[in-house]
C-alpha cells in the first residue's frame, strides 16, 4: 500500500469521532494505525516460526516494566555492610523477601532475560529457514543482528548487577579479554572497568548501561526493525513475494489484514509462551542453575576464585569459540586469536544476506546442501553451547575446535555451496503446509 | 551426511568424562512440614545463630512456617531484640577472621548456593553436618569429608559423638554422642529443612501460586484460541 494517500479522519458527530479527528489533523495516529495494523497485509500461511517476533516484543516489555520495579529498590553499591555482605546483593535479596512481589517481579526478570534470547534465537533460526534476510530484507536483518548485539551487551551488564560470585568472575573474565588487543589492550580494560579489579566503580557504569544507555539503543533499534520490515513487507515459509500478486484496489492476493487476524493468533502464542514461562517462574526459577547460577548466590568476594567460571547458558556457543583455539599463529597470540574468532563468530551474521547464493529463499525448495548445512550449523551451534557451560578438558577442546571449523564453514563456504545446490521452483502463491 | 550428524551429536558423550565426583545423601524433604521446620528454627537459632548471620531473614517471618509473633519472640529471640530485626549476630567479623581463618558465612541463602550437580543445597548440607570426623592435624581438631579442611570445629559433636577416619575412607563412631545415629540424622534432616525454607521462604507460596496461574492461563488460552479460529474461518 502507497503511505501517502490515506485520509485523514473525519468525524461522524461522535464524542469520539470528534476527538479522532482533532488528533488526526495534528499527528498521523490513524494514518499510523493503518500503515502497520489494519492495513498492514501479511501473508496469511504464516506458521509456528512466526509467533517469536511478536513474543520478542512481549518479553522486551516485560524486561522493561520490571526492570522499572527492580530499579527502585535496588542499591548498586558494592561495600559491605553491618553483617560483611555488599550492599548490592543484600538489596536483591531485599527484593526477594521484604518487598511485596518483589520475588516475582525478580523472577520475571532474570526469567525473562533467558526467555528473551530462547526467543530471540528461534526468531533468527526463523529467519535462516525461509531466507527472510535476503533481498529486499537485508536492513530488516542488519538492524536485527544489531539488536542481538544490543541484547548480549545487555545480558553482560545485568549479570553483574545481582554482585554475586559468578557475576562478579564472570565480568572480570570478560573485561579481562580486551586487555589481550595489542598495544592499547590493558589500558582498554581498565578504562572499561574504572578500577583494576572489578569494583564499586564497574557496578556503578554496569547499572548505568543496563538500565539507560543500552535500552535507549534498544527501543530505538526495535522500532527501525519494524519500520523497515513494514516498509518491504513480511517473508513467509514459501519465500516468494505476495507483493507480486495483486487484486483492483493494490491489496496482495495472498495477504491479510495484520490487524484483527495476526493479532488475534499471536494472542494464542503469547498464551502458550506465558504458561511456559509461568512453568518456569513458579516451579523452576533456577532452571536448574542454567537461569539463576547456584554459586551466584554466593555474594561476590575479590579474593576467592571459583574454580570453574562459566558463563550464562545464552553466551556459551560463544564463549567456546573463543576458549577453542590454543595455537599461536601468524606472530598472534592465542587467546587474542580467541577473542577475534569470538567476535568474528557474532559478526559473520551481518554479512549472510550477501553470503547466501541460493535461487530459492526458503528451505523448502531449496537443495539437500543448504539443508544439511543447516543441520550440521545447528548440531554445533548446540555442542559449542553444550561445552561452553563445562570446564575444559583436551577432549572438550578439539570438539569444540571441530565444531568451531564447522561453524564458520557454514558462513563462509555458503556461497559456494548455495550456488551448486540443486533447488526446486518457487511457486507463484504461497501454500499451507 | 546422516554418519557425520551422528558422530556430531555423540561427540559430547565423548568430551563428557572426569571431573572429581562427590557423594551426596539425599536429605529428607520437610517442605511444608511445620513441625520438622520450627524444630529445624530452634536448632538454628540455638547452636548456628552464634557464629553465622542469617541477615536478610527477619525473625517474624518464621510466623510463615506456623509461628506466632509471641511464640517467635519468647522462643527464638534474645531479649532486646525487635520481632522485625534480621538475624544478625554480635559477633564482629574482623574477630571471626582471626578465630576461624575466615569469616563463618551467613546462612540464609546456603542452601541455595551449595547446589551442584551433585545434589541439591539441601543433601549437601544433609551430608557436610554428618561428615565431621577427628583429625589431629587441624587447629580445631575436626576435618570434614564433603568440605576439606574446613574451618569450621563440629558444633554439634555433643549430639552425634566423634567420628574418626576408618578403612577405605570411611566413616566410623568411635565415642557415641548423646543423641543414636538414627536420631542425629533426623535432627541434622529438620535443620536442613530449615535452612532450605530459609533460602526462599516464598518457595510454598510461589508454587500454590503457580497452579494458579496456569488454570487461569488455561481458561484465557480457550476463549483466545475460539477467538482465532472465528476469525481465520475465511481465510483457509
Amino acid at each position: 500500500m502507497a503511505s501517502s494517500n490515506f485520509e485523514k479522519f473525519k468525524s461522524d458527530g461522535t464524542v469520539l469521532g470528534d476527538v479522532t479527528e482533532w488528533i488526526d489533523a495534528r499527528f498521523p495516529m490513524t494514518k499510523m494505525w493503518k500503515e502497520h495494523l489494519s492495513e498492514y497485509y501479511a501473508p496469511k500461511n504464516f506458521n509456528f516460526w512466526y509467533f517469536f517476533g511478536s513474543l520478542a516484543l512481549l518479553v522486551l516489555v516485560n524486561q522493561i516494566v520490571t526492570g522499572i520495579f527492580l530499579t527502585m529498590h535496588f542499591k548498586p553499591d558494592a561495600s559491605l555492610n553491618a553483617s560483611g555482605v555488599p550492599v548490592a546483593f543484600a538489596s536483591v535479596e531485599y527484593i526477594m523477601r521484604d518487598v511485596p512481589w518483589g520475588w516475582l517481579i525478580r523472577y520475571m526478570h532474570s526469567t525473562g532475560a533467558s526467555a528473551f534470547f530462547i526467543v530471540v534465537y528461534l526468531h533468527m533460526f526463523r529467519g535462516m529457514l525461509y531466507g527472510s534476510y535476503r533481498k529486499p530484507r537485508e536492513l530488516v536483518w542488519i538492524f536485527g543482528v544489531l539488536i542481538y548485539l544490543c541484547l548480549m551487551a545487555e545480558g553482560f551488564f545485568g549479570y553483574l548487577l545481582p554482585w554475586g560470585q559468578m557475576s562478579y568472575w564472570g565480568a572480570q573474565v570478560i573485561v579481562n579479554l580486551f586487555s589481550a588487543i595489542p598495544v592499547i589492550g590493558p589500558d582498554l580494560s581498565l578504562y572499561i572497568r574504572g578500577d583494576f579489579v572489578v569494583g564499586d566503580a564497574t557496578l556503578n557504569r554496569f547499572f548505568s548501561f543496563h538500565v539507560i544507555a543500552v535500552p535507549f539503543a534498544l527501543a530505538g533499534l526495535v522500532v527501525a526493525h519494524i519500520l523497515a520490515l513494514h516498509e518491504v513487507g513480511s517473508n513467509n515459509p514459501d519465500g516468494v513475494e505476495i507483493k507480486k500478486n495483486k487484486d483492483a484496489n493494490g491489496i496482495p492476493l495472498d495477504g491479510i489484514p495484520f490487524h484483527p487476524y495476526y493479532t488475534v493468533k499471536d494472542i494464542v502464542g503469547v498464551v502458550v509462551f506465558l504458561m511456559v514461562f509461568a512453568v518456569i517462574i513458579f516451579f523452576t526459577p533456577e532452571g536448574h542453575g542454567y537461569f539463576l547460577e547456584y554459586n551466584n548466590f554466593f555474594p561476590a568476594d575479590p579474593l576467592k576464585t571459583p574454580p570453574h567460571i562459566a558463563p550464562v547458558w545464552y553466551y556459551t556457543p560463544f564463549y567456546s569459540v573463543l576458549r577453542a583455539n590454543t595455537v599461536n599463529f601468524f606472530w598472534i597470540d592465542a587467546k587474542l586469536w580467541g577473542v577475534i574468532f569470538m567476535g568474528l563468530s557474532v559478526m559473520v551474521f551481518f554479512f549472510l544476506p550477501w553470503l547466501d547464493r541460493s535461487p530459492a529463499k526458503s528451505i523448502r525448495y531449496r537443495g539437500p546442501l543448504y539443508k544439511g548445512a543447516l543441520a550440521i550449523f545447528i548440531v554445533c551451534f548446540f555442542i559449542l553451547g553444550y561445552l561452553g557451560i563445562l570446564p575444559p578438558t583436551p577432549g572438550r577442546t578439539l570438539v569444540s575446535q571441530i565444531c568451531t571449523i564447522l561453524y564458520f564453514a557454514f558462513f563462509l563456504l555458503m556461497p559456494i555451496y548455495t550456488k551448486l545446490d540443486k533447488c526446486q521452483p518457487e511457486p507463484d502463491r504461497v501454500t499451507f503446509k | 551426511m546422516k554418519k557425520l550428524l551422528l558422530v556430531l551429536l555423540s561427540a559430547p558423550l565423548l568430551a563428557f568424562a572426569s571431573g572429581a565426583e562427590l557423594h551426596l545423601d539425599k536429605a529428607p524433604d520437610h517442605s511444608g512440614d511445620y513441625a520438622a521446620l520450627q524444630t529445624g528454627a530452634k536448632i538454628f537459632v540455638n547452636y548456628c545463630l552464634n557464629c553465622h548471620s542469617a541477615s536478610y531473614m527477619r525473625y517474624n517471618r518464621l510466623q510463615d512456617i506456623g509461628l506466632s509473633e509471641a511464640q517467635i519472640r519468647d522462643n527464638l529471640m534474645l531479649a532486646g531484640n525487635k520481632v522485625g530485626d534480621l538475624m544478625t549476630i554480635a559477633m564482629q567479623r574482623a574477630d571471626a577472621k582471626v578465630w576461624f581463618g575466615a569469616a563463618p558465612p551467613d546462612l540464609t541463602l546456603i542452601a541455595r548456593a551449595r547446589s551442584s550437580e551433585f545434589g541439591s543445597g539441601a543433601d549437601w548440607l544433609y551430608t557436610y553436618l554428618r561428615s565431621f570426623y577427628r583429625d589431629d592435624q587441624r587447629p580445631t581438631g575436626w576435618n570434614n569429608v564433603v568440605f576439606e579442611n574446613v574451618g569450621m570445629p563440629h558444633v554439634l559433636w555433643e549430639l552425634q559423638g566423634d567420628q574418626a577416619m576408618g578403612q577405605e575412607h570411611k566413616l566410623e563412631l568411635v565415642r557415641p554422642g548423646k543423641l543414636s545415629p538414627a536420631e542425629y540424622d533426623e535432627m541434622v534432616g529438620d535443620l536442613v529443612g530449615y535452612l532450605s525454607y530459609m533460602g526462599e521462604p516464598v518457595s510454598e507460596f510461589r508454587k500454590h501460586l503457580g497452579v494458579v496461574v496456569l488454570i487461569a492461563l488455561t481458561v484465557i488460552f480457550v476463549f483466545a484460541y475460539a477467538l482465532k479460529r472465528e476469525y481465520w474461518k475465511d481465510v483457509h
